[in-house]
């Protein structure tokens, strides 16, 4: 018992070590120190709560002193928002802080509410806590070497990478935090520490833009935290306790509203998706962490675990479409973007829309999935962040463009994009077939506005990753040779990241009978095979082909004897096959570019008319639940 | 033990019967154009050759990529010919494709490279619609499953034709038919040099040709699938409708004019909403 304080500590007194330690090859200690043992706390909790029997634990009823505690915190975190948004002018920010702080405070002291557990322990939680120690915690191994780097590269940027590295930390001891709650309010504190935390990550540069972009973040997280915080008034006004349980059993439309405006938030759906495509001006690290495998995983962890709720209802209804149309939307954007780090984020928001909309549905299968795409998501996207980061750091720039023939220049980094990037939209790995699911699910749940939103939004997903794999692929020799500046640590995280992508495919059917299958049942009390075993089977040997076909190949092909040429250039290439020879006679450098179809997939044509959309949705369904809530 | 026979024939005869039918294409071709036109073994003669050319090479890697390519289309079509998922087996298809995009950008060249972008967007445009004729089946039969499909009771084009006239529509850019024929074209009238397929050569061009036979028989393959059940009648009807289809793509291919990538997409994409959305909504709903 004593594992799970130990599993929210652990990181936070990392984070205090790191914080105050100025020396940066100690602190570089710690962190690997804390990583491993949270790592190991987290496992021996799974242990032993699988010897146990593998039954949802609930403990801890009475919590009188960290209650206290913890309103004294939410306090002071009011206090610093209010302080920050009336330093940068941006005062009307703190009427969301106050609002929602003072009503949780005031339903804590005057609500009477029944007493009960606090903390949940189940497969749900503990798979959270797994993705949110390993993946969160390679990427804390990987920021060592990366905030060198990059302040190395930045010089005009004051280096405050203790407090970084620290927050980085607080975020994953906050994210335990949440996922082990069982009570609103608890949960809610949790939530709250999330936002402020990324608002500062955020705003890391202190550049105007990034400032601007965090106060972007928070208000909309803010605004998620209003939800929250009426779903628990209401909650405690209605039945006197606010634990999920009851609120998933309970089936109150205006609650899991509220709730579920939370989760879209912060899984930055639209309307709301703008905060997560300006976080990306900070540092690497955090665009990892944040967009891979905790903080939007936090708003989709909670619609998962309303999805039982959610069937069958307007909510339910609103969030499907909303997730929906949030897959099909970011993707086509993503086409236009060619900035690595925007396209990643545009296929955050498009797959994390794709989970939401599983959820929203509500019933095993689609749950099914969507408990894959996070596991899938989490581990691609946080390798494909790090690569990005890396290769910036090298090649200085994440222009999608500037990686031409990066397989050439920079090899470690290409293999694992490549696999990334593979694991996120090629037959037969991972993502792919969570998307098959889906698609079935969807058809099953007969709703034909996702299935069209599932076959448009692949094609697009399609069109933006391979041609970024075209770029990467292309064997041309660079002129001047690239200096690797990615460093040990940088390679240490993202090589097992790449293992466990090609692990995770591997043993999938593993996966789905160990992990996915319990967690399903857990949440309907019922589960049913969504793969039968033989079809498991049948993917893992594609997935074998799919590694084994390219290598058997280039073992084959590689016997064949060839005779070099230079590209064809109508005649007129210098001979080095990056030069040709222009109407004048002089030789002129070739420049290959993609296609980004700005004018038709642009955000500036796409983002506004869909937000629209999204927003009118909302409030049209806001209005009915509250008419329906009234009278 | 049918299914293992069906997939052994499917693996050897499929480039061959591409070929076959590959040079009957071209025969009708030069008789609508007012030519005589090869004989109907030229493909044969042409793959021969190219097989007995010297190996010359860009890079390393385009051989690799290209046998990629041809391997999982084999194992696509194979996967409908040994009556498994079809679902699946359409993402192989595109993931085939994607090998073939990536030994067109992998060179460096500038036709080449337009090529390959083409490519993608041809893909973007049909994919839609390839997934929308999956989920009809299912909807349609209660099953993904190939095996399944043929075993109904009655044909499935009668609750699917609005997804049977997409599936024309697409077939004609997978076999790179003209007005679709983007990314590279077997007409001499060409923008793009030869697109895709500019820098490949000999050996390497070859693989690519017998990738497609076997893709072409694989999308004939799904045509017949609209139109066989339970009966064995129907398997004739089937074939008649793959002829009927194949010609059908001879007609459009030379009737009609390439039309840029806005046009493709907007053709695909309508069309997929409107002859796919509603058919697989009626689906739905009955």
């Amino acid at each position: 018992m004593y594992l799970i304080p130990a599993l929210t500590l652990i990181p936070f007194i990392g984070a205090i070590l790191i914080f105050l330690d100025s020396n940066s090859k100690r602190r570089g200690y710690v962190i690997y120190g804390t990583v491993a043992l949270m790592m190991l706390c987290c496992f021996l909790l799974v242990g032993q709560w699988i010897l146990q029997g593998a039954k949802p634990w609930h403990l801890y009823p009475q919590t009188g002193f960290i209650d206290l505690l913890m309103q004294v915190i939410e306090v002071f975190l009011m206090i610093f928002i209010v302080y920050k948004s009336f330093k940068h002018k941006k005062r009307w920010i703190s009427l969301l802080a106050i609002s929602q702080t003072v009503l949780t405070l005031w339903v804590e002291h005057s609500i009477p509410l029944v007493e009960s557990t606090h903390t949940t322990v189940d497969s749900l939680a503990l798979l959270m806590c797994i993705l949110c120690s390993v993946v969160g915690g390679l990427i804390g191994v990987y920021s060592v070497g990366y905030m060198k780097s990059y302040h190395e590269n930045h010089r005009g940027i004051i280096d405050r990478s203790n407090t970084f590295l620290a927050l980085l930390f607080v975020f994953m001891a906050a994210m335990f935090g949440l996922v082990l709650s069982s009570n609103l309010i608890w949960m809610y504190f949790f939530w709250e520490v999330t936002s402020v935390i990324s608002f500062l990550l955020i705003g890391y540069t202190q550049t105007d833009e990034a400032i601007d972009n965090s106060f972007k973040a928070l208000w909309m997280n803010l605004l998620g935290g209003i939800g929250f915080a009426v779903a628990i008034w209401l909650c405690a006004m209605q039945n006197h306790s606010v634990q999920m349980q009851d609120i998933v059993s309970g089936g109150n439309t205006m609650i899991i509203g509220m709730l579920c405006l939370a989760g879209l938030t912060k899984s930055a759906q639209l309307p709301f998706s703008t905060w997560l495509f300006g976080a990306m001006v900070a540092p690497t690290p955090s665009s990892a962490l944040l967009h891979s495998a905790t903080m939007v995983k936090a708003g989709v962890y909670l619609l998962i675990r309303l999805a039982p709720a959610l069937y069958g209802n307007l909510c339910g209804m609103v969030v499907a479409f909303i997730g929906g149309f949030t897959f099909i939307t970011t993707s086509m954007m993503a086409i236009a973007q060619n900035d690595a780090k925007k396209v990643l984020a545009f296929s955050t928001i498009s797959n994390l829309g794709l989970i939401v909309a599983c959820a929203g549905i509500g019933v095993e299968q689609t749950v099914w999935a969507a408990i894959f795409l996070m596991i899938f998501h989490s581990v691609s996207k946080s390798m494909l962040f790090e690569s990005v980061g890396a290769t910036e750091n090298s090649i200085g720039s994440r222009d999608i463009e500037h990686m031409h023939g990066l397989i050439l220049r920079l090899p470690k980094l290409a293999y694992i994009m490549g696999i990334g990037i593979a694991g996120m939209y090629l037959a037969p790995f991972g993502m792919l077939i969570s998307k098959w699911v889906a698609l079935k699910a969807f058809v099953d749940s007969g709703n034909v506005l996702l299935v069209i939103f599932i076959a448009f939004g692949s094609a697009s997903t399609m069109f933006y990753w391979t041609k970024w794999l075209g770029k990467l692929i292309a064997m041309h020799k660079p002129n001047t040779p690239d200096h690797d500046a990615t460093r040990k640590d940088e390679y240490f995280s993202m090589g097992v990241l790449g293992v466990i992508m090609i692990l995770l495919c591997l043993l999938f059917p593993l996966l789905a009978g160990f992990v996915v299958n319990p967690i399903v049942l857990s949440l309907f009390g019922a589960t049913q095979d969504v793969l039968s075993m033989s079809e498991l089977t049948t993917m893992v040997i594609m997935v074998c082909s799919v590694l084994l076909v390219p290598s058997m190949m280039f073992l084959i092909t590689r016997m064949a004897p060839r005779d070099y040429v230079p590209t064809y250039m109508n005649g007129v290439n210098v001979g080095d096959n990056s030069h040709f020879i222009d109407s004048m006679g002089e030789s002129k450098k070739l420049y290959l570019s993609n296609w980004y179809l700005r004018f038709e997939f642009g955000r500036r044509r796409l983002l506004r008319p869909s937000q629209i959309v999204a927003a009118s949705v909302l409030i049209v369904t806001f209005a009915i639940l509250l008419g329906g809530a009234i009278g | 033990m049918n299914r293992y026979i069906s997939l052994i024939l499917y693996l050897l005869l499929a480039p061959f019967i591409g070929a076959f039918l590959d040079g009957i294409d071209r025969k009708i071709t030069a008789r609508m154009q007012g030519r005589k036109g090869p004989s109907i073994w030229q493909p044969f003669y042409d793959l021969y050759k190219l097989f007995s050319k010297q190996m010359i090479a860009v890079n390393s890697v385009q051989l690799l990529l290209n046998c990629s390519y041809l391997i999982f289309l084999a194992i696509a079509g194979g996967m409908v010919f040994f009556g498994t998922d079809i679902l699946m087996s359409l993402f192989i298809l595109s993931t085939a494709d994607m090998f073939l995009i990536l030994a067109a950008s992998s060179d460096s060249s500038p036709f080449s490279n337009i090529g390959a972008s083409r490519e993608m967007m041809q893909m973007m445009s049909y994919e839609p619609m390839t997934l929308l004729i999956a989920v009809g089946f299912y909807l349609a039969t209660g099953s993904f499953r190939v095996d399944e499909i043929i075993a109904q009771n009655s044909a499935a084009f009668w609750m699917m034709p609005g997804l049977f006239v997409g599936y024309i529509l697409i077939m004609a850019i997978k076999l790179r038919k003209s007005p679709f024929d983007l990314s590279t074209s077997h007409h001499a009238h060409q923008e793009v040099v030869k697109g895709i397929t500019t820098e490949m050569s000999g050996p390497t061009l070859a693989i690519m040709e017998i990738g497609e036979y076997y893709e072409k028989m694989l999308l004939l393959a799904v045509v017949a699938l609209f139109f066989i059940h339970g009966e064995p009648w129907s398997w004739i009807i089937g074939i008649l409708a793959c002829l009927a289809v194949y010609f059908i793509e001879i007609l459009i291919d030379n009737i009609s004019a390439r039309v840029n990538w806005r046009k493709l997409l907007d053709i695909c994409w309508l069309i997929t909403l409107l002859c796919g959305g509603i058919n697989v909504l009626i689906l739905m709903l009955i």
